[in-house]
């Protein structure tokens, strides 16, 4: 789960990082009395689940309160990466001396928590360590023990000269730490990490993302969740307990399990048709789950015809079949569906299918041709 | 001959009251696994009734149970907030295979039991995996029994339905085989692709290997660099996820393209480049496999 820049900073100063002062606004008249209240030069920063904001014009420096309402007016409503920009953050501009990047992920190929530290921040990170991995200071984590301290002065000694700024940097790289495992995420990152003219070393930017599986465990950080800015339709998946992406084509798919609603997906564009989405309905054979695919899959106007692709392994074929019978009586659709089913009782699972007036298949490859078929003829 | 699990694997079902661990505890019996054990807190003492009036004893903690049934592999059906303790409470106990079938465990309780399971020497498999089947020698996990023969091809994958697609169809190809691994979906996992390829490698009954791959992370490349440096029978991949949009959840916690890296097209550059043969379409892998068989 992303959260917002503003979100991040609350985690930060929990942790106890220096972050400025900022407050969130959805209007340019709230805009101006914050700018009002914060005096002087601020930043207007676009707060929406996209990088590259300052690219796309989503970050504006404001000499005064008027012409801070006056980018906010602008920013927000502004799209940047397919996503509508519904809140703004207002900040004091800050004079900066330096800038440094430090990050903290997970590295799959380790298994373990990675630190990442380079003087060259402000910029792509992934960029600096392809082009010049001599500018970045890598650090891993025994989950074990956590970080240590003197670990953290390494990585603050990469970034600073001035015996001050690392005493500071080496505190921020522990309170970095500690606000990464207690939100429970899977990516932090402050970029830039300043150093201002009277000295001070301060997160001017945070990135935070968690991990989905913590969320259970983290009431405080699950509120930060923003559905705004999501499809209603991935907000219905979430509550009815299916994955599902939306996606551009128009051959809406329905498949039991992730790799294979994915290959399903790469199959329809094989043949030619653009799949509208992704969507795992998981192993049950339950027909109130197939009826919450099928509303979610018919919401999106783009679709043209619905495509069922069913392994059945431990779940029975027949088992679906028929809770696909009973899903399609209770919900009228008014687009061909296209069915295949394989693997355990087939046989009887096609019967029920076709005594209910299905075209049914077991070939993963004919129903994909057949409804790419479809969505031409419509 | 098989990896992992075999006629040998004596199998003690973390989480065996539950409604997962009773039903599946049920199905690998049936598939013929020998289960010597439970383990549900709270339950000790009491009995596991499986098919043909067997009864499997139920134990409160791992130590007693492995004690008691001499069991050297554990299969774990407990909910996501205690599938951390369990996995270390395996190893801890001295079970040789620790399979976790459960899925949303955190990532960070991950990062810390698999630097456990290197200090105890034990091997994880998953999780969030279907777990591994050596077809008419022994179940582990949730795989189904009846799309799978005993045959010379290895398969290994990181996805569920999608390996039962294929190994289908291998099946029906009268192309069986040595064992099947799913090595599970998550961002870190204890068994990869590699440490696999690697048991298969010294297995000479496995004449040919699937590999069944998906967007997200570097395993993959790994895989191929193996497969170019050490592995001598013919060997076919597939990767799902071609058209998956980058910075998006794949079902799968581990399926995400992040930063433009862990693409689908990368990771079949990186088959192709170790002379991995890719199959384009699932129904092609059991065609390839059956071909670089015949030759």
């Amino acid at each position: 789960m992303d959260i917002h820049e503003y979100q991040a900073k609350e985690i930060f100063r929990r942790a106890g990082i220096p972050v400025p002062p900022g407050e969130v606004a959805g209007t340019s008249a709230e805009v101006r009395q914050i700018a009002q209240k914060l005096g002087g030069a601020v930043v207007v920063k676009a707060q929406v689940h996209a990088g590259g904001r300052g690219r796309a014009g989503g970050v504006k420096l404001a000499s005064s309160p008027a012409e801070a309402g006056s980018h906010a007016a602008k920013i927000l409503g502004m799209r940047i990466k397919g996503l509508t920009v519904e809140k703004v953050l207002v900040t004091p501009a800050e004079d900066i001396v330096s800038e440094a990047y430090l990050g903290v992920l997970i590295d799959r190929a380790n298994h373990a928590p990675l630190f990442i530290a380079s003087r060259a921040g402000g910029i792509d990170i992934e960029e600096v360590a392809r082009e010049t991995p001599e500018k970045v200071r890598r650090l891993h984590v025994d989950p074990r023990y956590g970080l240590l301290p003197h670990q953290a002065y390494w990585i603050a000694d990469f970034l600073y000269d001035d015996p001050s700024h690392i005493k500071q940097g080496a505190r921020i790289v522990g309170q970095l730490w500690q606000a990464f495992r207690e939100a429970g995420a899977s990516m932090a990152e402050i970029n830039p990490l300043i150093v201002t003219p009277r000295g001070e070393v301060k997160a001017i930017d945070a990135k935070v993302s968690i991990d989905d599986n913590e969320l259970f465990r983290k009431p405080d950080i699950t509120k930060y969740r923003d559905t705004s800015s999501e499809p209603p339709a991935e907000q219905q998946a979430r509550d009815a307990g299916l994955s599902y992406v939306k996606l551009d084509g128009d051959v809406g798919c329905c498949v039991n399990g992730a790799g294979l609603a994915m290959a399903t997906m790469d199959l329809v564009h094989h043949y030619g048709g653009e799949p509208a989405n992704f969507l795992d309905i998981g192993g049950s054979s339950n027909p109130d789950k197939v009826v919450a695919a099928l509303q979610i899959i018919t919401s999106d106007p783009s679709v043209k015809v619905i495509l069922f692709n069913i392994f059945g392994g431990i779940t029975r074929c027949d088992d679906v079949a028929n809770g696909i019978v009973e899903a399609t009586g209770r919900i009228r659709i008014d687009i061909p569906i296209v069915i295949r089913l394989t693997g355990t009782n087939e046989q009887l699972a096609l019967r029920i299918l076709e005594d209910a007036g299905f075209t049914a298949y077991t070939s993963m490859d004919e129903v994909v041709k057949e409804a790419v078929e479809l969505t031409r003829a419509a | 001959m098989s990896i992992l699990i075999d006629e040998r694997t004596r199998l003690v079902v973390q989480g065996i009251t539950g409604r997962d661990g009773s039903f599946h505890a049920m199905q690998m019996m049936e598939y013929g696994t020998r289960v010597v054990a439970g383990v549900t807190p709270g339950k000790g003492g009491t009995t596991f009734a499986g098919p043909r009036d067997q009864r499997v004893p139920i134990f409160n903690s791992m130590y007693e149970a492995v004690l008691e049934s001499g069991a050297n592999t554990s299969v774990i059906y407990v909910p996501p907030a205690f599938a951390a303790a369990a996995i270390m409470e395996a190893a801890d106990a001295g079970v040789e295979l620790v399979v976790a079938i459960t899925e949303g465990v955190p990532v960070l309780d991950m990062a810390r039991v698999h630097a456990f399971m290197r200090d105890r020497g034990s091997r994880l498999v998953g999780p969030n995996c279907p777990g591994l089947i050596s077809p008419g020698k022994c179940k582990v996990g949730i795989l189904p029994g009846q799309i799978v023969a005993p045959g010379p091809v290895g398969v290994i994958s990181r996805s569920g339905t999608l390996t039962y697609e294929a190994v289908y169809h291998l099946t029906n190809a009268q192309l069986g085989q040595t064992t099947c691994v799913g090595i599970g979906g998550d961002p870190l996992v204890g068994t990869s692709f590699v440490d696999c390829l690697e048991a298969f490698s010294h297995d000479p009954e496995t004449r040919a290997i699937v590999i069944i791959g998906e967007i997200g992370g570097t395993d993959e490349q790994e895989a191929a660099r193996f497969v170019k440096e050490r592995i001598e029978v013919p060997v076919v991949g597939f990767v799902a996820g071609q058209t998956a949009p980058p910075g998006r959840r794949m079902g799968h916690a581990g399926a995400i393209i992040s930063g433009g890296s862990g693409t689908a097209a990368e990771k079949i550059q990186a088959f192709e480049d170790a002379g991995i043969a890719v199959a384009r379409r699932p129904a092609e892998i059991a065609q390839m496999i059956g071909a670089a068989l015949r030759h």
